[in-house]
């Protein structure tokens, strides 16, 4: 079992060297003059090449990405040039609000998708059906920045339900002791339910923005693939045997369909992630995604480089985890090898 | 049957398909019935309803189907007419049944042992305490060996008779009273068919069952039945005892049938129906070397990396692993040679080998060592990529076993054919291809106004046709045929093998014959070498192999061909 | 090809054939037919789009800033007092072109290099694999950040970045049906007529897979018209003042909680029916191209 689990991490290595080797590429073969870019528009000749020398980039190439690999490896991510900060401590101390929407956007899109996928499958051309293509089409063609900006119209705006869109917390509560970083889980260990409503108040239509965007995909292969299951020979033998049909629905076809959905869910991960940036913005979220956009547009590059380089990891952990779930479920991957 | 009420009786059972073409009718007014411990013969060729009518027993027609009319009863009870839990309940206890592709009727994530626990457990054979217990039992009853290891095992893990081992012992785990048996050993090796056959039976008479035996092969319905229903296009033409049906068929369709089905005496000729006979072939001028060799083998080998070994990007950095247990030979030293004019039939069952060894021959396939000469050149020493820049390529030619596959979906049958002569013919000008095409495809017997179509709108047939056109394009010297009619019904095989005939007459080509069916070679092979694992285990003259075989493996194999009686 | 060979009855009688399905298609599935008209305006609109609007896209008027829709004003006006309307026609040639020129890049590479890995295999298939897997080590939208903040932030940029993070999808499928047909039966007979290795790929098997990368590309437009939006929502890619619906609707989203909706809306429907119409398309295509995969 042990070494199946190292197996599956060496697999996950080829991607860490590719992350590492692209974000190096990212900033040094870049055209135009690095340390002038990262010195920023308003630096003197002297100051740029003061920059040049502490960057290392007077060095060859390979020397530059040996010091870059040791960098990363002490944790060293650069300094953010506005903030004057070292860009490994605002990440950490942002991480856990780009998690905790991801997370539960995700959460709730899998509630939602999963079932629907299974009914419109079982129910074949029913209303169920159509309202799942309907879901399924239309989820995927929506800019979620775009369904951010027209809920908080509708649930803020219009109907007052929601807070406005500025953050975590409204200025009246304060953040919880932190624990987990995740304000939801850190107030009910605080046993602080006033700030856990205001939080979760807070968290609510983002959420649902994130939950919307990666429905489709989810219910779309679901639903394709329980009808793929449900047609198959060993459904029609369940049938033929008598059992009855929630075992031949869950136990016999949707247990072979969840494998490619599972699949998909690196592919939603991959949007996810994407889309955390978009969501955060239009939220004024204060996680990741708005440090490197606030970064981008400062023209200040460490913290750019700095996120990319997280979101890959973050992203190259979350596959190694799907394809550890492959294995549970199936056991002709976990026999190979 | 005397007049006792049977098992099943169903009556003027109609069947209807919504398609997008509008209401199709698969089965129309049949009428069957099968007494208690009576095997009762479904025979017909595809597309004849054989299939849809058992589904239709069973309810468990997919969506698109329904009952548009008659009754199906069972045990007196009326199937047709009962609430879907209650036929749910009869399923699997009263009747149940086994499906072709046994591997992919299971469920390939849940142990085996699990899966006939969920039966058991549905139908309260057993409760969650000893049904464990009682699947190892069913296993066992079904002669796996060593049921308490394979009850853990998944369905991937098991071989393809394995796999129907324990399909069967799914149907039977309740001891229901009437088994369905649905093209059960198709896609399976003889050898495999006769233990799973001889199995079912064995079981299904000591438990005085009834059984249901659909196929499209006459002689396993005359083996193993009491009674046969042939059907044609949706309907019953003939019903009647096997003794009977076999020795004088009534209807025109049976007796085609009857003709058509390979056996120990037949002449291909016999296989077409009468009044349908050909003219004889005018054999080809003799060449000068008549009898001279045009391909010799010398110890041909093909190795192959042992499963398992990984191909990903860690292979390039993990050391080497030793040729010696890392390969697996598929072929494994051969030598045969096959002379001017001749047809060597090459017999085997799936995996001994006779593809890869055709493959090889035909160089689209790279031998790991040994020898290829055709007319005394080595042409085994070219790469296969390279080999189409050669011209021997034009010399030797194939018909691949699936006409549907072996013909490029975007071209037209006269684009098919014209591919070689476009390639290798030299000939000039849209006009004269055009015109070769034709020739050959009155030669196939391929209507002329077929050539411009696709290849989905052909049948079965015409597609064969049009891969054969192909293949003697360039008169070849030599045709490789790999298994030509395997995925053809009976009847169009009776038809391509006379056609493969005659050509080979008339144009005096060699044939290498590969095959699965020692009857079909007997008609059409002068000799024939039958190989196992990877090896020839008994070469010579077709007829004396056939009548007095030396090896036991290939008296095994003939023993183990289900015939009509002759 | 010989033209004689595969005479013009057979190509009309497959060409009605293929139209008496689509129509077919469209018949059992109106959507798409639905799809196609949202597809030939949003083709005018690029096309002859700047020469139509009533407005001048740039022109501001600061007395009329911030109307909502009108008989003057169809769509309203922004906080400028720039006509919306107008505005989004004229972005619809920007924003479609980037989706255009980025597919059509990613299609040559992708597809061309995915085909030839799963027809060749062996280091080929390495190297094209290998490039395919590092891309799909990042989240998608996150590298296409990372390479216009990287190599300069201009619209051919934005395109280029759109058309590395297809790149995978392409190869992906390319090199998976590319693959299943290297050994199939009329490849093999292919290579009995003694077509060369390279003719097989390019006359064999690039034909048999091009409905497929069609479908793909129908799809993929709407992916990179997302793209390209949200990068220039977060300030990627475009600037102001030049009309593009992501800009329109980051510039629009200031004024949503104060309920001036029209400035983000328009933009972001017609972003969003663009997306919608090249899905649908997409769906449709692979209807009339493999009615065995429809889900």
């Amino acid at each position: 079992m042990l070494r199946q689990i190292g197996k599956r991490l060496a697999t996950a290595i080829p991607s860490l060297i590719g992350v590492v080797v692209v974000t190096f590429l990212l900033t040094r073969v870049l055209p135009g003059d690095t340390a002038a870019y990262f010195a920023g528009p308003a630096a003197t000749p002297q100051a740029i090449a003061e920059i040049r020398a502490k960057l290392g980039l007077d060095r060859s190439l390979p020397e530059q990405f040996v010091s870059y690999v040791k960098d990363l490896a002490t944790g060293n991510l650069g300094n953010s040039l506005s903030t004057g900060r070292p860009v490994v401590t605002e990440i950490k101390a942002r991480l856990p609000a780009s998690a905790e929407l991801t997370f539960l956007g995700l959460f709730l899109a899998i509630a939602i998708a999963v079932p629907l996928g299974i009914l419109a499958a079982v129910k074949q051309g029913s209303i169920i059906d159509h309202a799942c293509r309907m879901v399924a089409t239309a989820g995927v063609s929506l800019p979620v920045f775009f369904t951010g900006l027209l809920l908080v119209y509708v649930f803020y705006f219009l109907l007052g339900w929601a807070p406005a869109p500025l953050g975590r917390l409204d200025a009246f509560s304060s953040a919880p002791p932190e624990v987990t970083g995740f304000y939801l889980i850190d107030s009910l260990l605080a046993r602080d339910l006033e700030t856990f409503r205001a939080s979760l108040a807070q968290l609510a239509v983002p959420a649902i923005t994130m939950a919307v965007f990666s429905l489709a995909p989810i219910a779309r292969m679901t639903r394709a693939s329980m009808l793929a299951a449900l047609a198959s020979e060993f459904v029609r033998t369940a049938k033929a045997s008598g059992l009855t049909p929630t075992t031949v629905i869950i136990r016999y076809a949707f247990r072979n369909a969840l494998l490619p959905v599972v699949t998909t869910l690196g592919m939603v991960f991959s949007f996810l992630l994407g889309a955390n940036v978009l969501v955060e913005k239009v939220f004024a979220w204060p996680g990741i995604g708005s440090y490197a956009i606030e970064a981008l547009i400062a023209s200040d590059f460490a913290p750019v480089q700095g996120f990319v380089l997280t979101m890959a990891i973050m992203y190259v952990a979350l596959n190694l985890l799907i394809d550890m779930l492959y294995g549970v479920i199936d056991p002709r991957v976990r026999m190979e090898g | 049957m005397t007049a006792a009420l049977p098992l099943l009786d169903v009556r003027n059972l109609t069947v209807e398909f919504a398609t997008r073409r509008g209401i199709v009718t698969a089965v129309e007014q049949i009428s069957i019935a099968v007494a208690k411990g009576e095997t009762l013969g479904i025979v017909g060729e595809s597309g004849s309803g054989k299939s849809v009518t058992s589904y239709a027993v069973m309810r468990i027609l997919d969506r698109a189907g329904k009952i548009a009319n008659g009754t199906v009863s069972f045990s007196g009870i009326d199937i047709r007419g009962m609430k879907e839990d209650e036929v749910r309940d009869l399923r699997g206890r009263e009747m149940s049944m086994i499906f072709q592709n046994p591997r992919a009727a299971l469920n390939p994530i849940r142990k085996v042992g699990k899966q006939i626990e969920d039966v058991l457990i549905r139908h309260v054979q057993a409760a969650p305490s000893d049904a464990r217990e009682k699947a190892i039992e069913i296993l066992r009853q079904v002669r796996i060996a060593r049921p308490e290891e394979r009850y853990h095992a998944y369905p991937f893990e098991l071989s393809g008779g394995m796999c129907q081992r324990i399909v069967i012992a799914l149907a039977l785990a309740c001891r229901p009273q009437l088994l369905i048996a649905d093209e059960p050993t198709t896609g399976l090796d003889v050898t495999t068919q006769k233990a799973v056959m001889d199995l079912v039976v064995e079981l299904t008479r000591e438990r005085g069952m009834s059984t249901i035996l659909i196929t499209h092969d006459l002689g396993l319905a005359a083996t193993y039945c009491d009674r046969v229903v042939v059907m044609e296009k949706g309907k019953v033409v003939e019903t009647a005892d096997s003794a009977i049906i076999f020795k004088s068929p009534l209807h025109p369709y049976t007796q085609k049938l009857m003709r058509a089905t390979p056996r120990p005496n037949a002449t291909l000729r016999g296989l077409l129906p009468e009044g349908e006979a050909l003219p004889n072939p005018i054999p080809a001028p003799p060449a000068n070397d008549d009898a001279a060799m045009l391909l010799k083998v010398e110890n041909l080998v093909k190795e192959y990396p042992r499963q398992g070994a990984t191909t990903s990007v860690f292979s390039l950095f993990k050391p080497k692993a030793p040729a010696a247990d890392a390969t697996f030979r598929a072929v494994d030293g051969i030598s045969f040679e096959v002379r001017r004019g001749e047809s060597v039939g090459l017999v085997g069952e799936s995996g001994c080998g006779k593809s890869t060894t055709s493959m090889m021959v035909m160089r689209l396939l790279d031998p790991t060592s040994g020898r290829i000469l055709f007319n005394g050149e080595d042409i085994g020493g070219t790469k296969a990529k390279d080999f189409a820049g050669l011209p021997q390529r034009r010399r030797i030619q194939m018909v691949f076993q699936d006409p549907t596959d072996s013909l490029n979906p975007r071209f037209t049958a006269v684009r098919a054919i014209a591919d070689p002569l476009l390639r290798m013919g030299g000939l000039k000008g849209g006009a004269a291809i055009r015109a070769r095409c034709e020739e050959l495809a009155r030669r196939v017997g391929l209507p002329v106004d077929l050539l411009d179509r696709f290849p989905h709108q052909l049948s079965g047939g015409q597609k064969a046709r049009v891969g054969i056109a192909r293949a003697i394009a360039l008169d070849p010297e030599l045709v490789i045929l790999d298994e030509p009619t395997a995925a053809l019904d009976v009847s169009v095989q009776a038809v391509v093998l006379n056609l493969l005939q005659d050509l080979k007459v008339s144009l005096g080509m060699s044939y290498l014959f590969v095959s699965h069916d020692l009857y079909v070679v007997r008609m059409l092979c002068d000799r024939v070498i039958v190989m196992k694992s990877g090896r020839i285990v008994e070469e010579g003259p077709t007829e004396r192999v056939l009548a007095a075989p030396e090896a036991e493996y290939t008296r095994e194999l003939l023993s183990a061909i289900p015939h009509p009686p002759v | 090809m010989s033209v004689a060979a595969t005479p013009a009855p057979a190509q009309a009688s497959a060409a009605v054939a293929t139209l008496k399905h689509a129509r077919y298609i469209i018949g059992e599935n109106p959507v798409t037919g639905v799809a196609f008209g949202i597809f030939v305006l949003l083709a005018l609109a690029a096309l002859i789009g700047p020469f139509i609007v009533p407005f001048d896209p740039l022109a501001s008027d600061t007395a009329a800033a911030l109307n909502s829709p009108s008989a003057k004003h169809w769509f309203g006006t922004d906080q400028l007092g720039r006509d919306i309307f107008s505005r989004v026609v004229v972005a619809t040639r920007l924003d479609l072109g980037i989706a255009i020129f980025s597919v059509a890049l990613v299609f040559a590479l992708g597809g061309l290099s995915g085909v030839a890995a799963g027809y060749f295999g062996g280091w080929t298939d390495r190297v094209v694999g290998r490039l395919a897997d590092t891309i799909m080590a990042f989240p998608l939208f996150v590298l296409a950040m990372g390479i216009v903040a990287a190599l300069g932030n201009t619209v051919t940029n934005i395109v280029i970045a759109t058309a590395i993070i297809n790149f995978p999808l392409y190869a992906r499928v390319a090199r998976a049906e590319a693959n299943i047909r290297r050994d199939a039966g009329f490849v093999q007979a292919a290579r009995l007529c003694g077509n060369s290795e390279m003719r097989i790929l390019l006359g064999h098997i690039l034909p048999n897979i091009m409905p497929i990368m069609m479908v793909q590309m129908s799809l993929t437009m709407g992916y990179a018209i997302l793209n390209a939006a949200g990068l220039s929502f977060i300030g990627l890619g475009v600037r102001p003042p030049t009309p593009e619906w992501g800009i329109m609707v980051a510039e629009g989203a200031a004024f949503i909680v104060s309920g001036e909706w029209w400035i983000a809306f328009f933009p972001g429907v017609t972003l969003m029916l663009a997306v919608f119409c090249f899905n649908l398309l997409g769906d449709g295509l692979r209807d009339i191209v493999d009615p065995q995969r429809r889900t």
